[in-house]
């Protein structure tokens, strides 16, 4: 938790429109390496967009996108593994005809080196790879307690543990900047726990920054170092979650101020 | 799910094709059978057999594009084509067996790059038309590159040798095409259990996380379009050589539909599925043939309407497949399998 040090992902006044309708515009935030920033907002605020455009699936008519101090756009989304991102999807978007297992070894496509022809064999460099890339994925499996289901297709399971593997996935590419799209949305109290555990664990003792996209306020507000909000595709406050807690802007964008509720805005 | 009673003590023995020993043991007795089998029987089995195990190439071959990648075709039966056709156009220059069937694969590669191209930006059915282009433009190059394919009248194929042995009978072709139809599938499998399959099944089932896993979607929907032509190029070259005469009309539509059939009869994305489905298709109008003879000997009247009725049957099992059992016959074989595993106690 030192979020005080250079930033590793670094936004730096991003457009983004659709036709004319400003999904964002002129936003800028940064995630300090080895931090957890939230970024929080009322629905339509154009957090997934943000995301979106860090991950590389949309990309912004202006500004710049660095990630440990190389231009992001322009890199192609599957390049950007390469660089040290991975995230996860708010509705889940895992490979449902995979096993667990091969969903988190698909995590690990971009480091996995061997060719085609190689796998067409399957012999010595392919094997010697495979096993030892199912042994990092191991891990991760128990960090997770995933080991019930490793066979298991991933379409089959509960929507708590297709979120676990969601967030396996993820973490089998080895990042060091994690982009978690609502990874507690639909899940129960104690699965929500159990979720905020496992972030605060990747956090401090895989060393990877984490960049959160949630809707529950009493877990932002636990687990975040700093929190940004956005409403209406707008930087309104970032911060401490306290500062932003007590911000009167943050405030009415949620709850509405009473001067607009008179006034029908 | 692992069996009852297996387990393993490293990673490498897990990741086996065969693991149980059970598996091993039938594999092995089946590889007996399939080898003495030419001794035994009869010609026309063994004629029948050489047509279902290069359907079995065809079918695994597509299923590798349309099961695991996900992308449609219609043009894989034009694809056999450039193999029969490339294969057999060097075999007339003179060069090797091997050399002329990996060249007809690489033929039939190319050109399945070519027309993959367009996957890059369509989905489903409309790939689904653009691959029926590429079966329109590839047969009427056959039909009118007169120079090369020798036009509407089909071009003849010596039987292959190697090293001056010659693949002239049934039996001997059988034997030869069962060791490629072996290595292919092989292959395949080994493809569908490694890096690149992964991603073939991930650009499948959710192409934009695909890419966020870092999978190059142009680059390996690519991918699977070349080696699954590749080894449509290389059936197309056995054909070639087996049937000792190929005419464009062999490769039309209706032999990219019976692929479709194949891997949608037997299970898309498994390579049992596939396999299962090209002996199914493979076989029913042979069955329907021998039923019509039979039913022919003692009621003649019938027997001229049967003729007809042949190709409405072979339609009709089609339909109830994909009503009864949408998932394929491999389905079927899991549930007879599992059945077994637990009889006699059901639970």
């Amino acid at each position: 938790m030192n979020g005080n040090s250079a930033p590793l992902l670094n936004v730096d006044n991003i457009t983004l429109t659709f036709k004319g309708v400003a999904a964002l515009s002129r936003v800028s935030c940064h995630v300090p390496k080895g931090s957890i920033t939230s970024l929080i907002g009322p629905n339509g605020a154009g957090k997934t967009s943000m995301l979106n455009c860090i991950s590389g699936r949309y990309t912004p008519s202006k500004g710049s996108i660095t990630m440990a101090g190389q231009e992001m756009l322009g890199t192609p989304a599957s390049k950007r593994t390469k660089f040290g991102m991975a995230r996860t999807f708010q509705n889940i978007a895992l490979f449902k005809g995979l096993s667990v297992l091969d969903n988190l070894m698909v995590g690990r496509h971009s480091r996995i080196n061997y060719g085609l022809l190689a796998s067409l064999f399957y012999f010595g460099k392919a094997r010697k790879e495979e096993s030892a890339h199912r042994a990092r994925v191991e891990e991760i499996i128990d960090f997770l307690g995933l080991s019930p289901y490793r066979h298991q297709a991933a379409g089959h399971l509960p929507y708590g543990v297709q979120k676990k593997v969601e967030l396996g996935r993820a973490l089998a590419a080895e990042p060091e900047l994690l982009l978690l799209d609502e990874p507690m949305a639909g899940m129960n109290l104690e699965e929500t726990e159990d979720m905020a555990r496992y972030i605060l664990d990747i956090n401090e003792e895989w060393g990877i920054s984490v960049f959160l996209v949630e809707h529950d306020m009493g877990v932002v507000m636990d687990i975040s170092d700093h929190v940004v909000v956005l409403d209406f595709g707008r930087i309104l406050a970032s911060g401490t979650p306290e500062a932003v807690q007590s911000n009167p802007k943050v405030i009415s964008a949620y709850l509405g101020d009473e001067d607009g509720l008179y006034q029908g805005r | 799910m692992l069996k009852c009673g297996l387990f393993f003590t490293s990673y490498n023995k897990e990741d086996q094709l065969f693991p149980s020993m059970f598996q091993k043991t039938c594999l092995g007795m089946f590889l007996v059978a399939m080898l003495i089998a030419p001794q035994v029987l009869d010609f026309y089995y063994i004629s029948v057999m050489n047509l279902i195990m290069i359907a079995v190439i065809g079918a695994v071959s597509l299923n590798l594009l349309t099961g695991v990648c996900g992308q449609m075709s219609l043009g894989h039966g034009a694809f056999v084509g450039v193999g029969a056709y490339g294969c057999a156009v060097l075999a007339a220059k003179g060069l090797p067996f091997v050399v002329c069937l990996l060249g007809g694969g690489a033929l039939a590669a190319m050109a399945g790059m070519f027309f993959g191209i367009p996957s890059l930006r369509l989905k489903g059915i409309y790939l689904a038309i653009s691959t029926l282009a590429a079966q329109m433009i590839l047969e009427y190059v056959f039909l009118h590159w007169s120079a090369f394919t020798g036009g509407a009248n089909g071009m003849p194929v010596d039987p292959p040798s190697i090293m001056g042995f010659s693949f002239d009978s049934d039996e001997r072709m059988f034997y030869l095409i069962f060791a490629v139809t072996i290595v292919c599938v092989l292959g395949v499998s080994n493809i569908i259990r490694s890096r690149s399959g992964r991603a073939f099944v991930a650009i499948r089932d959710f192409y934009q996380s695909a890419e966020n896993v870092g999978v190059n979607l142009f680059q390996f929907k690519l991918q699977a379009f070349a080696t699954s032509s590749f080894m449509a190029g290389i059936a197309g070259g056995l054909w070639a050589y087996y049937t000792m005469y190929i005419t464009p009309e062999q490769f039309s539509i209706s032999l990219s539909i019976s692929y479709l059939a194949m891997i949608i009869v037997g299970g898309m994305g498994s390579v049992t599925g596939a396999i299962f489905g090209a002996v199914f298709i493979t076989l029913l109008p042979e069955v329907l043939n021998t039923a019509t003879s039979l039913v022919g000997s003692f009621a003649p009247d019938i027997s001229a309407l049967m003729a007809p009725l042949k190709e409405g049957i072979f339609g009709l099992t089609l339909v109830l497949f994909l009503i009864f059992e949408p998932e394929g016959l491999v389905r079927k074989w899991k549930m007879i399998k599992a059945y077994w595993k637990m009889y006699p106690f059901a639970y």
